[in-house]
């Protein structure tokens, strides 16, 4: 893919969106070895929207992660952000992208503001512009308080807070964000879910990757499912759960003994099931007919989630 | 965390010239980020590359001097002095460009949060090494300055020695940044102070002239960088032709490129996959 002179002043000048997508990957192939870590990759994320790249662990989302800032280089495809191909101008597309790694890389020995500001230079925020930049993330993450404490000082939150207010001071016009709230509780989590959100109000371009179900459903306006490096599905979350997994999930405890000729019965009546223990998920439960409700027993009802899609299109589990 | 109108402004980061190829503006972002992190740190770092050459010298200066006497006509002291600054700006560069490189980049991830901003490996290496470099210029000064105290007499020549300091440590800081990209684990550090450091400035003419090793260890001195460091400080301090030192600043130079090289395409392979 190569950068048009259009596609560099716009980048250049911040222009609103383009019919281009912010990000874009074709075709993509990455191997380790014997391992095809990402396989095929085709993902198009449209400017000022949340992508959620769900999927469990060892699905390539941190390759695919990684790929888009050039610290993987792919076997095959093509990658561009922004109009930026990657890798041959991988310095310029992480110029417009803020990046919040899954691994916490905070400098321990540096004070909060001073994490922030040493990142001012590597990203070549104007010298006249630095304070105003620190000050501007230290508010996004509600740090201005902490912002003489040194980093070994910090809670778990705070450092991934920092971490995030690391990645936007610049102001990127892309952010990936990899496993944003992975180990955190869920306070915190909430807490980071709220900012999230606040980046897509303001029409910044984010990739998240995740795995957990809650957090993809919440935030994304779309979630592309990924497993064994390849997308399997991916739409607005609301639109794949309808597809694939209707508005109920009933499970019901069958006992390991019945489990199989309910499962047979279900499948012969056009039902999807899935096993949890000796307990059977039956989805679209809502068309579930009174002949094969009473058969079943007592169930527990609940919403259809992304979890339940995932499993019926992968038979892999997401956590 | 609540939201905020501010990320939907315009860029900070509106960069003035297109980033490609090898360029100024990211090491300088690495070296202001070396610069904030070493302000926190100075005194730990200064103490121990300042006093253990400087205990070098005096002990040795003093203890072997009684000894020896003179060394071409010089102060055993004088003659100590001047070599233990090259032995400085070794451990100032090599250490860190060894430790520093390899617990940012195994352990603290480091490079992986510089390299996601607009830095390449190239650009990251060279500041590294820079930095370490110039630590290491001014470190290597303060064995000069105890030998002045001690007797040597200053001369004007001795103003190029930060120089030498600088372009020798940042060949040093480079190797140790090599070496960090190749080996596997932190006790593999042992084997290069061991079976690289202590060589290098045991053959390098710092506590006794060349002339008295074996002829092997002699070949071996004229193709290790720091005798011609040595040689340089000496000659600044006692008197140099100049084409020598050019030569000797021209074997500095050409080890300086080689491992920038090495430790580049080394660090691309350990960071980049």
């Amino acid at each position: 893919m190569t950068s048009s002179p259009q596609s560099d002043r716009s980048a250049l000048r911040h222009e609103p969106s383009s019919p281009q997508p912010a990000i874009s990957l074709r075709g993509v192939v990455k191997r380790f070895g014997d391992i095809t870590a990402v396989d095929g990759l085709d993902l198009d994320v449209p400017e000022g929207t949340v992508m959620g790249l769900l999927g469990p662990n060892g699905a390539g989302k941190s390759t695919t992660m990684r790929m888009l800032t050039a610290q993987s280089l792919a076997d095959e495809g093509e990658i561009s952000i922004l109009g930026h191909p990657v890798p041959r101008e991988s310095k310029w597309a992480r110029s417009l992208m803020g990046v919040v790694p899954q691994h916490d890389n905070l400098d321990e020995e540096l004070t909060v503001e001073e994490n922030l500001r040493s990142f001012t230079y590597l990203y070549r925020v104007p010298r006249r512009e630095r304070a105003a930049a620190v000050e501007r993330a230290l508010r996004i993450a509600h740090l201005e308080h902490r912002r003489d404490t040194f980093t070994e000082k910090l809670s778990g939150g705070m450092r991934r807070r920092l971490l995030i207010a690391r990645g936007l001071v610049h102001r990127p016009r892309v952010v990936l964000l990899d496993e944003p709230t992975v180990g955190l509780d869920p306070q915190v989590r909430q807490e980071l879910w709220g900012l999230i959100t606040a980046l897509r109000e303001e029409g910044v371009t984010v990739l998240m990757s995740t795995h957990y179900i809650e957090e993809a459903e919440r935030l994304s306006d779309e979630v592309a499912l990924m497993a064994k490096g390849r997308i399997v599905r991916r739409g607005a979350p609301a639109d794949l759960i309808a597809e694939y997994a209707g508005r109920t999930v009933e499970e019901y405890a069958v006992g390991l003994d019945g489990i199989e000729v309910m499962e047979k019965t279900l499948h012969a009546a056009g039902f999807t099931t899935r096993r949890t223990g000796s307990a059977l998920s039956v989805l679209r439960a809502e068309e579930l007919p009174d002949s094969l409700r009473d058969q079943l027993g007592s169930g527990m009802r609940r919403a259809s989630n992304l979890e339940d899609v995932f499993v019926t299109l992968t038979g892999e589990k997401v956590e | 965390m609540t939201a905020t109108r501010d990320t939907a402004a315009p860029a900070a980061t509106d960069l003035r010239t297109r980033p490609r190829g090898f360029e100024i503006a990211p090491i300088l972002g690495v070296l202001a980020r070396e610069w904030a992190l070493y302000r926190r740190i100075w005194a730990p770092i200064t103490f121990s590359a300042i006093v253990e050459p400087v205990l070098y010298l005096l002990a040795f200066g003093m203890g072997m001097g009684a000894l020896v006497g003179t060394i071409g006509g010089y102060d055993y002291i004088e003659f100590l002095g001047t070599g233990i600054v090259a032995m400085s700006v070794l451990f100032s560069s090599m250490f860190p460009g060894l430790i520093d490189t390899f617990v940012r980049r195994r352990f603290q991830h480091t490079y992986e949060g510089v390299l996601a901003a607009p830095v390449d490996v190239r650009e990251l290496v060279t500041g590294e090494a820079l930095w370490i470099a110039l630590k290491a210029g001014v470190y290597g000064c303060a064995p000069l300055l105890v030998a002045i105290g001690f007797g040597l007499e200053p001369t004007w020549a001795m103003l190029l020695v930060p120089f030498v300091g600088v372009l020798t440590g940042f060949g040093f800081a480079l190797l140790g940044i090599l070496l960090a990209a190749v080996i596997p684990s932190i006790r593999t550090v042992d084997y290069v102070i061991s079976g690289l450091i202590t060589p290098l400035f045991l053959v390098a003419g710092t506590f006794f002239p060349i002339d008295q090793l074996p002829g092997w260890a002699q070949t071996a001195a004229l193709v290790n960088p720091l005798y011609h460091c040595v040689e340089l400080v000496r000659g600044f301090a006692f008197g140099i032709d100049v084409l020598a030192a050019l030569g000797h600043l021209a074997v500095i130079a050409l080890f300086a490129v080689v491992v920038w090289f090495l430790a580049v395409h080394l660090m691309r392979r350990r960071l980049i996959d």
